[in-house]
């Protein structure tokens, strides 16, 4: 093994870069969410916005001591840490404290920390290991087995902690398995058109749908009498589609309760109880709409200063940013998450060893996951789960989790030479 | 088995299917972005609505003094309770109806019919909150975001007079809104007397503040500094002309009596006492219990909420005989000194209209003061007979056009709310009826006693009264003579009208209505020490007893005060109308009644039973 001592050769500056710009605009707009006239300094650390600051700078500290480890020791130490933080999640269910119905926090003095934040990461970990170490190149179905416990078993602890939104963040992993070729493309777009139809199904009486394409189908079958195979296949998919679209009615309707109904309505329908349920969607809608073209300016929000906005600070930290800095403003930090996400895949397909690349998309996922979900809620796309902006929102574990994650893979990105 | 080439391949190609989601992904936000922040403007006003809220500073209705400086009507402050229905958030809705007294239906009700009207204006929950409810919710609102205590004024009176000219204040209708703009829902109007006349002087102009809140409505500060703040502006006071003594005094003699008191000073046309029997206690129809009391006065068989000083409509009787020997002496039917003798009725062409013994011959001065019918009818008959009108029509337009310039039969259209024109026969009118030919000077001859086809407010009898005082002008009659500051007079009532009436045969009947009082049909009711011209009326009513009217002024040669005083049903006008005058007029000028038995005899008479 060569010494290494430079520890930041071939560290990829771009994504240091953007890491940096996310941090600071993030830290600008928690001060601006959530200034108090009485401590306007923006490192007052009685405050969110000083102790923001400490975390950032806590978290390069954290970086840096990353890109000095030993570039073998992830792949090396990969299983000890998922059951390490395994051992952690297990562990919060019994001493953690419950935040908001979650139990997932572990109070040490006036630090809060959240196990399944950096469950993410370790999941990555034993993800890319267990990925490296298939040496078989079949990738059948039997091969997803155990991948899927890896996924599996932090999304069922998390899940018993009762932070479905932090659990549902693990359907990320299935593009990892997309791009390995665990999960063949049909399937992929069989998901998204399962989605498309869910909408739809909520949308409009699921009867018509089922006619619609019943209709279809006998049309269809009148045109292809000649082919009676094909007609048999389609009729089987048609029974397929209809059996799924009653019964994502009959689970809407029937099996979900009351509060996750209300996520979904207020979603399609903008009137449906803007006092309750609907509450922090149309304030969030307010503050971003009116944010107009260019925005209202730095701590001019009126929105999210006056505090209609909830949690400002952390989950919806888009708002200060959509009303604060308008249209432009949101486009340029869509546009440098779009960069950092499409940089980090073209550095992973840069990587000799699997471990690394399946590492990478790992990495890509999961922030990819978190924008979608948390921008997409904040505009109304995409329905009200609280996880955070990745590097944006307020929050120590989800600062230090996210960059020991990227600083992981920069580290691994310097030395993909070494690592095979 | 795929071989490392194709693998190679089928990654490349999963890895662009990939960046292309994250890509469509972004695409996608920024479209809809530039939905919700540039194309929709919606939510712009949604956030200032959330965070704006635009205070009402009612300001205090404008005081109304008598002449004198007296305080006639106040305001007095009390609470409305608003509710905005946006901002309304969970509370401990037990807690605060319990506060409030009211039910649970009524609180859902309440809010349901607020969030009707709108969910991000005020609308009033609960009007005129007691002190104590105000007391124990002030400590508490900030548990009912949504909620706010609005202060506002109620008028008052402290004195329970002249409540007709005062008028009342309601709430403003959508008819008043729809009218004009600067009232909104829960805004009070002046709705009738001077309340209604002086409303753009009374009222000032309400003041708006916007102020931001927070999300718990919670006061934040101004907004913009106040930019966009008005100051409201206190409505301004009035100086009725009303003299409280006099008023007071009216009401007082007219205390079960049915009928009205105008006193008027000729040489301003202020009016000094404005008396309707039976009236109200104007503290009546005040806030929250008016609409009730208005009610049981609508209701009450005496009809206190007429307004008999300006509607109704009585035909004047002899008081009326100083008009026409006027138009006599001004049109060449008499002179100052033609005369007649009385048989004791007037007889002609089978119309015969009685008189009673007095004093021969007459002449126009005698003829007034003794009232004498058949000198009234024969003067009339010269009057209108003379060939040089050529028909009858023109003959009678003309006695009628000096009629009218004497203020009869049209309104003064003064400050006096809903003032009736009364009616004086045209030739129109008796065309009508009788057709072009089918009438002469002897089918109007009642027109010559003041009955018949014609009907007189007493405001317009005392403003004849204040006529011969000014010998031949009259200033229009009004209540409010200053704005403001006392000495800053009216200015719509300034210029004096002229009749058409030589101001020499204006001598000749002060003259004849000094004597009347010296030693004429009112010679009972001579004030010692006080010179006063006055006229006698006793009204034919086909319904009851004869109604008792009396018109005066006083001093004769420095007319002060000018009146006519009507007693329904009372009898003779020498008998109730013409005392009552006289105390009135004795009050008014030595500021006290001397004659107490006089006075007695008045308080004690009652005539409200007998029709």
């Amino acid at each position: 093994m060569r010494p290494q001592f430079n520890f930041f050769k071939n560290v990829d500056k771009l994504t240091v870069f953007l890491y940096l710009c996310l941090v600071t605009i993030g830290w600008i707009s928690v001060y601006a969410a959530e200034i108090s006239e009485t401590h306007r300094s923006m490192f007052d650390f009685s405050q969110s916005y000083g102790k923001q600051f400490v975390w950032i700078m806590t978290a390069i500290v954290l970086g840096i001591i990353i890109l000095t480890i030993d570039v073998k020791f992830f792949p090396a130490f990969s299983y000890i840490i998922f059951g390490g933080s395994l051992l952690l999640l297990v562990a919060v269910l019994f001493f953690g404290t419950t935040v908001n119905a979650s139990k997932s926090w572990f109070h040490i003095g006036p630090i809060a920390i959240q196990p399944a934040e950096f469950a993410k990461y370790s999941t990555a970990l034993a993800l890319a290991r267990i990925i490296y170490e298939s040496k078989s190149r079949a990738r059948s179905l039997k091969e997803l087995i155990k991948p899927s416990l890896i996924i599996g078993l932090p999304v069922l602890l998390i899940f018993l902690q009762n932070d479905t939104g932090t659990a549902l963040v693990f359907a990320a992993f299935v593009l990892i398995l997309y791009r390995e070729g665990f999960l063949p493309g049909w399937l992929l777009l069989l998901g998204i058109f399962a989605v498309f139809l869910f909408v739809l199904t909520l949308l409009m009486n699921e009867f018509i749908i089922i006619g619609a394409l019943t209709a279809i189908f006998i049309i269809s079958a009148i045109a292809l009498r000649k082919k009676p195979a094909i007609v048999k296949q389609l009729f089987l998919v048609l029974i397929a589609i209809n059996t799924y679209v009653y019964v994502v009615d009959y689970t809407y309707e029937e099996i979900l309760q009351p509060h996750q109904k209300l996520r979904i309505a207020v979603l399609i329908d903008e009137s449906v109880d803007i006092r309750g349920a609907g509450y922090n969607l149309h304030q969030s809608k307010i503050a971003i709409g009116s944010g107009g073209l260019t925005g209202k300016g730095f701590l001019q929000g009126t929105q999210t200063k006056f505090s209609f906005v909830p949690e400002q600070g952390t989950d919806f930290i888009f708002c200060t940013i959509g009303e604060e800095w308008g249209f432009l403003g949101s486009t340029v930090l869509i546009g440098l998450f779009l960069t950092l996400l499409i940089r980090i895949i073209l550095l992973a397909e840069r990587q000799k060893s699997i471990f690394s690349r399946v590492f990478g998309y790992c990495l890509a996922s999961v922030l990819f996951f978190h924008f979608l979900v948390n921008i997409g809620m904040t505009i109304g796309l995409v329905p009200v789960i609280g996880i955070p902006l990745p590097f944006i929102s307020y929050g120590g574990s989800s600062i230090w989790a996210f960059t020991i994650f990227l600083f992981t893979f920069i580290k691994l990105d310097s030395r993909r030479l070494d690592l095979l | 088995m795929l071989s490392p080439h194709q693998s190679s391949e089928l990654s490349s190609r999963r890895k662009n299917v990939i960046i292309f989601f994250i890509i469509l992904t972004g695409l996608i936000f920024i479209v809809r972005l530039y939905f919700l922040q540039v194309i929709d403007h919606r939510y712009k006003i949604f956030a200032s609505s959330n965070i704006q809220r635009v205070l009402t500073d009612y300001p205090a209705r404008g005081l109304i003094y008598d002449r004198n400086g007296e305080l006639l009507v106040y305001n007095e402050p009390y609470y409305d309770l608003m509710v905005i229905p946006g901002q309304v958030r969970e509370m401990d809705t037990t807690e605060f109806i319990n506060l409030l007294g009211i039910t649970r239906t009524q609180f859902e009700n309440r809010l349901q019919s607020a969030r009707s009207f709108s969910r991000f204006r005020a609308s009033v929950f609960e009007r005129q909150i007691s002190m104590n409810t105000f007391a124990a919710l002030q400590e508490k609102m900030f548990k009912y975001p949504g909620f706010f205590v609005q202060p506002r004024t109620l008028r008052k009176y402290p004195h329970p007079i002249a409540a007709h000219t005062f008028g009342y204040v309601g709430e403003v209708g959508p008819a008043d809104i729809a009218r004009e703009p600067y009232y909104r829902q829960g805004d009070y109007i002046g709705i009738s007397g001077i309340e209604k006349h002086y409303e753009e002087v009374l009222r000032g102009r309400k003041g708006t503040r916007i102020v931001l809140v927070d999300a718990l409505s919670r006061e934040i500060g101004s907004f913009q500094d106040g930019r966009y703040d008005t100051i409201a502006l206190a409505g301004t006071d009035l100086h009725a002309s009303l003299d409280l003594e006099l008023q007071k005094y009216g009401e007082l003699l007219m205390q079960n009596k049915r009928g009205s008191i105008v006193a008027i000073e000729p040489s301003t046309g202020e009016i000094l006492a404005l008396v309707t029997a039976p009236g109200y206690d104007p503290n009546l129809l005040v806030g929250r219990i008016r609409s009730r009391n208005y009610r049981m006065l609508q209701n009450d068989t005496l009809k206190p909420l007429f307004n008999r000083a300006l509607m109704a409509n009585y035909p004047p009787g002899s008081v009326f005989k100083v008009a026409n020997f006027l138009v006599g002496l001004q049109e060449g039917g008499i002179t100052a000194s033609t005369r007649y003798s009385c048989p004791g009725f007037y007889s002609s062409g089978g119309i015969t209209v009685r008189c009673r013994s007095h004093p021969q011959p007459v002449n126009a001065i005698t003829g007034l003061q003794y009232s004498c019918n058949t000198f009234s009818c024969i003067q009339f008959r010269n009057t209108i007979e003379q060939p040089k009108y050529g028909s009858m029509q023109n003959a009678l337009t003309t006695w009628r056009d000096h009629i009218v310039s004497m203020g009869f039969g049209v309104t003064f259209n003064s400050d006096l709310s809903h003032e009736l024109p009364g009616l004086i026969g045209s030739s129109e009118l008796y065309d009508r009826i009788y057709g072009p030919r089918g009438w002469r000077a002897l089918t109007v001859i009642s027109l010559a006693i003041g009955q018949g086809e014609i009907g007189t407010t007493p405001v317009q009898l005392a403003n004849l009264a204040a006529t011969v005082a000014n010998r031949g002008y009259f200033y229009t009659p009004h209540v409010v003579r200053a704005i403001g500051h006392p000495d800053s007079l009216n200015p719509e009532f300034r210029q004096p009208n002229y009749t058409t009436i030589d101001s020499v045969h204006f001598e000749t009947m002060v003259e004849a209505m000094y004597q009347t009082v010296e030693d004429g049909t009112a010679r009972f009711s001579r004030i010692p020490g006080i010179t006063m011209a006055g006229k006698t009326g006793t009204v034919q009513n086909p319904h009851g007893e004869n109604h008792s009217a009396f018109i005066a002024f006083a001093p004769v040669d420095d007319p002060k005060i000018a009146i006519s005083v009507i007693v329904e049903n009372a009898g003779s006008g020498s008998a109730w109308a013409a005392p009552i005058s006289s105390l009135m007029i004795e009050k008014y000028l030595t500021g006290e009644v001397k004659r107490r038995w006089f006075e007695q005899r008045i308080l004690e008479a009652e005539f409200l039973t007998n029709e």
